[in-house]
Parts: structure tokens; sequence; C-alpha cells
């Protein structure tokens, strides 16, 4: 009986192993009974995916901070109500319904996280890249987040401080980074594409105007 | 829970490595797993919150060897199959035998942009005053339920500054667990990084949680 116990158990484990090892033919066999059940519509599934592929992207961060950049009241409102200001421009919904900003200066430099998740403002910076949701910045970026921006290649100067978000509740976060120097009289669709979406996380600046062309 | 997706602080993980111009999806079923996710949590039998307990509750080595979209996935057909959707048989051979839960609503493509742009707000109104102001003193509570918790294991028992207070929002520690959404104040609590990580941490270096008000003491 003992015996027999045990290879159940081996089977069962050695099966739930296989589940998800071929991931294409495990969520096409789930898509393909939850749509024969009425319970998912597979072109809704292609109208989110199309959403966050060519709709709702790091662009609209971009122009949420290039606005900030060129217009004070705007940059106040920001800081004030970030959900408001951001959504004055069309930028609202999923993963951006508590939105708070904050702006980078040269004495602090800001970086944003989840560790307990992947939480990120999908409204201005879509979905979030892999390594975002992976083990490595999740872990790193509360104990060496001086490490983790220097494998970004970024290297703060001496004198600012790094304060790290850590987004455990429903709050979003945008970083604001610092306009770059040799900008002025710049337009916002310009200032726009110095814009990085790691300049928004914290893990970049916002690029040159040479790095920028 | 102390569970696998609990990592602040964890060690050995090796660098970030970026990948240059990543595309928005590795396949065609991380597609396919995004929209299925966000179907399904469309139909209104879970929360978010009920969720992300469901991915923390995957086995620490499972997880930690996971995609973040296979977690997803992972955690969705537990649900589903907790709430009668589908059974694992169902799922594991793509074919319909009982017809299952009748869902609340099922989201279809004409409603898409509409739900996205809507999202699901979380703040509620409270009645009662917050306990703690911007300046005050103090400790996240140490405790350990096995249950769904939003408080990080590196901030346990580590003493901080509430910097902001950000609004009344459900408590997702009972939300997780069908117990309503009994909304409580949430702060914005600082910590210096030798509080969390002692020696040789750079003092002027700091780190902030979001914290619900149950999760703290007044020192």
């Amino acid at each position: 009986m003992s015996d027999h116990h045990h290879h159940h158990d081996h089977d069962h484990d050695h099966h739930h192993d296989n589940r998800y090892s071929d991931m294409e033919a495990r969520v096409k066999a789930l898509e393909t009974v939850l749509t024969e059940k009425g319970l998912v519509d597979p072109q809704a599934i292609d109208a989110i995916v199309e959403t966050y592929e060519t709709r709702v992207g790091p662009r609209n961060g971009a122009r949420v901070v290039a606005k900030a950049w060129t217009e004070p009241e705007f940059a106040d409102w920001l800081k004030r109500d970030a959900t408001a200001a951001i959504a004055s421009l069309g930028f609202t919904g999923r993963q951006g319904e508590h939105m708070r900003a904050v702006f980078n200066t040269p004495e602090q430099h800001h970086l944003i996280v989840c560790t307990l998740c992947s939480c990120y403002p999908w409204a201005v910076l879509g979905l979030p890249p892999v390594w975002y949701k992976a083990p490595a910045y999740r872990s790193r970026a509360v104990i060496d987040p001086k490490g983790v921006l220097e494998e970004f290649g970024v290297t703060l100067p001496e004198g600012t401080s790094i304060r790290v978000w850590d987004s455990t509740a429903e709050l979003r976060y945008l970083v604001v980074p610092m306009r770059p120097e040799g900008t002025d009289g710049w337009s916002a669709e310009a200032l726009a594409d110095l814009v990085t979406r790691d300049s928004m996380i914290g893990t970049g600046l916002a690029l040159s105007p040479e790095a920028g062309r | 829970m102390n569970g696998p997706h609990d990592l602040g602080g964890f060690q050995g993980f090796g660098p970030v490595n970026p990948e240059p111009n990543e595309p928005y999806f590795h396949g065609e079923w991380e597609k396919r797993a995004l929209g299925l996710t966000l179907c399904c949590g469309a139909m209104g039998h879970w929360t978010i919150d009920e969720s992300r307990h469901a991915r923390e509750c995957i086995p620490p080595a499972n997880y930690l060897a996971a995609s973040y979209y296979e977690i997803w996935i992972r955690a969705l057909e537990v649900l589903l199959e907790r709430h009668g959707f589908a059974s694992r048989t169902e799922m594991d051979e793509g074919r319909k035998q009982t017809p299952g839960t009748t869902p609340k609503r099922v989201l279809v493509a004409d409603n898409v942009a509409a739900v996205l742009a809507k999202g699901a707000p979380c703040d509620r109104a409270l009645e009662r005053q917050p306990a703690f102001r911007p300046g005050d003193r103090v400790r996240l509570r140490n405790i350990n339920p096995a249950t769904h918790n939003r408080i990080p294991r590196y901030a346990k028992g580590k003493m901080g500054v509430i910097e902001s207070l950000q609004g009344s929002f459900v408590y997702p520690d009972d939300n997780a667990h069908g117990k309503g959404e009994n909304p409580q104040w949430v702060y914005t609590v600082v910590f210096a990084a030798p509080e969390l990580w002692g020696e040789g941490a750079d003092p002027a270096q700091t780190i902030s949680i979001d914290a619900w008000e149950p999760y703290l003491e007044r020192l």
C-alpha cells in the first residue's frame, strides 16, 4: 500500500512538472476550453494585446514628463495630484488609478520597484519589461540600488542620495527625471523624445540632446 | 505570507540583465496569457488581492523558476478551479466536460477599451480619522500570517517615519480572503537604509513602503 502510494505521488509530481514545460500548448489548451465555455472572447484578448502593443506605452509617460518640464503649473499639479494631472492628457485606467509623481533633483534620485509582485504604472509606461518583474531586480533594488544603477550605466554624482520606492500598496509611481541641459527653448514634443522608459522608473536618466538625435 | 514572492533583500539572483530593445512579448503565448488573465479577472469573481495571493501560493521552487506570465497562468488556473469555472482535467485537455459556474459578465472585444480606460480604483471613503500624521515615528509590526499580507519581510519590526498620508484603500489582508474590503488608511513610511540593512549601509539612502494602518505601531 505504502509503495503504491509513493508510486502514485511520483506520477502526480511528474505530471505536474510537465504541465508547464510547454507554455504554448498549456495556454492554448486553456484558451480553448475557456472559449468553449463562453468565459472568454478571443477577440477581446486580441484587443487587449493591441492596446498595450500600440496605444499604452512609455510614450504616454514621456508626454507627461515633457509637459511638466515646459509648464510649471502642470508640474505643480503633477506634484499635488498626479492622477488628475495625468488624466488630463487622457492617460487613465488599469494600473494607473492612483498615481504619484516623484521628481528627481540634484540632491535625490528616485528608483521604483515592486519587491512583492510587479506593480507598475501601466497607464503611463505600458507593460513592465521582463527585468522589472524578475527576481534579480526585485531583490536587489532595495538592498543594492547603487549596484543596480551601475548595471544600467547610471552613476550618480557625489552628493545625490538614492530614494527607493517599494510599491507595496495600490499607489503607482512615475519618476520625473531632471531635464537635460542644453534643451532651453525645446518644444514639449521634442523633449518627449529624450524621456526613456527607464528614466521614468529611475533606472536611467533622460537622454542628452546629442544622444536623443 | 512569507512566500517566494517576497524578494526584497534576497541575494544570489545575479545581475539584472536588461534586454536591449526588449519586445513587448516573448512568444505568442505571453500575449494570450496576458489577455486570458485580464479577461478572467473581468468576470468579476475574484479580486486583485485574491489573484496576488494565488501567485504567492505557488510553491517556491516553481515560483522562482517561472517566468512572470507562467506565474500568472499557474495562479489563473487555481482561481478558475477554485471558483468552479474549469477543472484541472478540462484545463489539461483543453476540452469542456461540464458547464461550470456562470460568469457574472464576459469581457467582449467592443468593451475592452472602456474597461481598460476605467481601471478598478480601490480608494474608499473612510469616516474615522487617520491614527498617524506625517513626521510620526512608527514601527512596522512583526506579524507573520500565513494569509495574504503586504508587509515585505525586510521591513518587519523596523522603525521608520510617516512621510505622507496617501488616502484610504481596500485592505488586501481581508479582501484577498473574501472578508470584505474593510478600507484602511495608507501611509508612505520611510526607512534609512542602515535600519533595514545594518552595518555598511549608506546612511543617506532611504527606502519607503506604502503601509496600511493596521501594519503600524506608534513609537
